[in-house]
């Protein structure tokens, strides 16, 4: 109850550059529109939910962050550096940051030691032996650390989610995006991944997390977005965003999931 | 009644093992290179690469849709003619890789086919090249996904083996024949002859389960 994290003062934001800059983006499956002019802008150390009904775009549009999907219309810009389509900075970009996805997507034929230092070694270039180290402690960080020698498939999925975490982790990112992380898990372990992500939220990390975890949200969060048909409908701190949402469409969407 | 007589055979056994062993050198040649041969053709195949998709799958067609026999005439009375010479050895070791490349890049696509999409964004997501999200995420499971398909087309490449003896190699199926013309006991010798290439394939089917055992060790699901 006492974790909330402290919120970075308005004044510092200004200085340094957003994390993350979306500015109208637009994102087309073909002659479907999955999203339409979003604007988004996150400073570093924010943490923002993103909700919304199935289909919304809310996985479209942190996909399109590290760049999993393309974009059609728009520009996204992490720490200031517009993004492209050239294969080595899309990679720069990705290593900047971490994606938590639902299912988890541990590398089954690799031990939980072995997910987590593939990226530094093979992408960071950083020497196995202080890889392993760092990775211990992630996994201790994520309260798992005497799983480092098991496979995923010997885990719980709460268990698999936080090493999912740890391994985002050992990349050092900048910011985190997380994929409804707790929706494929079964609901006692929901809290476990939940409280994690609370852990790093206190240390300051840049979050956006898509989740209708509200508990969560109202706990963690300094904004709470709404999406519908691929646009974001309402933005707003979380006690206004639940106490008093001003659309119509999200106060639907409050009474649905409440 | 037709007299067994199998003293000639196991008088003349020594040319049979060394058959054997031939064959089963050439086969493991044959498979550790074409299982190179498979696993670029199959990246070929599902990199997206609208050329080398079309590349492969012309190879893979003409194979799968011609007779081995030919296959090996062409490499070896045929290519000599665009100055490409080989022993008949050598000829039946390309023949037999070349062959089974292209059964096993069409066993490999299916393996990768195979992999969740979500593994291969994950491994992106960690800034993986396509290259290393191939060869460090995608390839071990596809492998395992395909394992008892490939080790069952190997035992075809062992025993489709015998076809090189057509251009005189020196396998085991050669060496039968050759028994066979000293010692006119055809019976005898190709029942031997079998025996050899049945006991080869059983050897063959336990080393490969306990390889299979070994490599692919981690658990799956739960
Ligand atoms: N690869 C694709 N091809 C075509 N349409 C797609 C594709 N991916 C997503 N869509 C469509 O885009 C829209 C947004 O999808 P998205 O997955 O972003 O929704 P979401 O808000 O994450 O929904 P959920 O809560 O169910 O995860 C949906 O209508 C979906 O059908
Ligand atoms: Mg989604």
């Amino acid at each position: 109850m006492n974790m909330v994290p402290t919120k970075p003062e308005p004044a510092m934001q200004a200085q340094t550059l957003p994390t993350i800059e979306l500015q109208g983006l637009e994102k087309w499956y073909g002659a479907f529109q999955a999203l339409k002019n979003v604007d988004l802008t996150v400073q570093s150390s924010e943490k923002i939910v993103i909700c919304g009904p199935s289909g919304s775009g809310k996985s479209t549009l942190i996909r399109c962050i590290n760049q999993l999907e393309e974009i059609q219309g728009g520009t996204i810009r992490v720490n200031g550096k517009a993004l492209t389509n050239d294969p080595k900075s899309v990679r720069a970009v990705r290593r900047e940051i971490g994606m938590v996805f639902q299912q988890f997507n541990l590398f089954p034929h690799m031990t939980i030691l072995e997910n987590c230092v593939l990226g530094p070694i093979k992408v960071g270039g950083v020497p196995r032996a202080e890889a392993e180290e760092v990775a211990h402690e992630y996994l201790k960080r994520v309260r798992i650390p005497e799983q480092a020698n098991k496979y995923p498939a010997q885990l719980s999925g709460g268990q698999q989610q936080r090493v999912a975490i740890a391994r985002a982790l050992c990349m050092r990112p900048k910011v985190m995006l997380f994929d409804e992380p707790t929706s494929a898990l079964d609901p006692e372990m929901v809290n476990e991944v939940l409280d994690t992500m609370i852990d790093l939220a206190s240390d300051g990390m840049t979050m956006i997390c898509v989740t209708h975890e509200m508990g969560f949200a109202r706990k963690v969060a300094d904004r709470v977005i709404f999406m519908d048909h691929g646009e974001i409908i309402e933005e707003n701190d979380p006690e206004q965003f639940f106490e008093a949402p001003r659309h119509e469409r999200t106060r639907g969407f409050l009474g649905q999931i409440a | 009644m037709y007299q067994f007589n199998f003293e000639p055979v196991f008088a003349a056994f020594d040319t049979l093992l060394i058959g054997a062993w031939f064959t089963i050198q050439m086969s493991c040649m044959a498979m550790l290179l074409g299982l190179a041969v498979s696993i670029f053709g199959a990246v070929g195949k599902t990199s997206g690469v609208r050329l080398l998709n079309v590349l492969v799958d012309i190879y893979v067609e003409i194979i799968r849709n011609t007779p081995f026999l030919v296959q090996i005439y062409f490499i070896f009375f045929g290519l000599p003619a665009l100055g490409i010479r080989m022993s008949p050895n050598q000829a039946a070791l390309l023949a037999l890789t070349v062959n089974f490349g292209a059964y096993g890049t069409e066993i490999i696509r299916a393996g990768i086919n195979s992999i969740n999409r979500g593994q291969i964004e994950a491994a992106q997501a960690i800034g993986l090249s396509w290259l290393q999200v191939l060869r460090y995420v995608v390839i071990k499971p596809a492998l395992r996904a395909v394992y008892p398909a490939l080790t069952s087309q190997f035992i075809f490449l062992m025993l489709g083996s015998s076809v090189v003896s057509a251009i005189s190699a020196t396998d085991l199926t050669a060496a039968g024949n050759d028994l066979n013309s000293l010692t006119f006991a055809s019976f005898e010798v190709y029942l031997v002859t079998t025996a050899i290439y049945l006991m080869m394939s059983i050897a063959f089917s336990i080393a490969f389960s306990v390889i299979g055992r070994t490599w692919f060790a981690y658990p799956v699901n739960r």
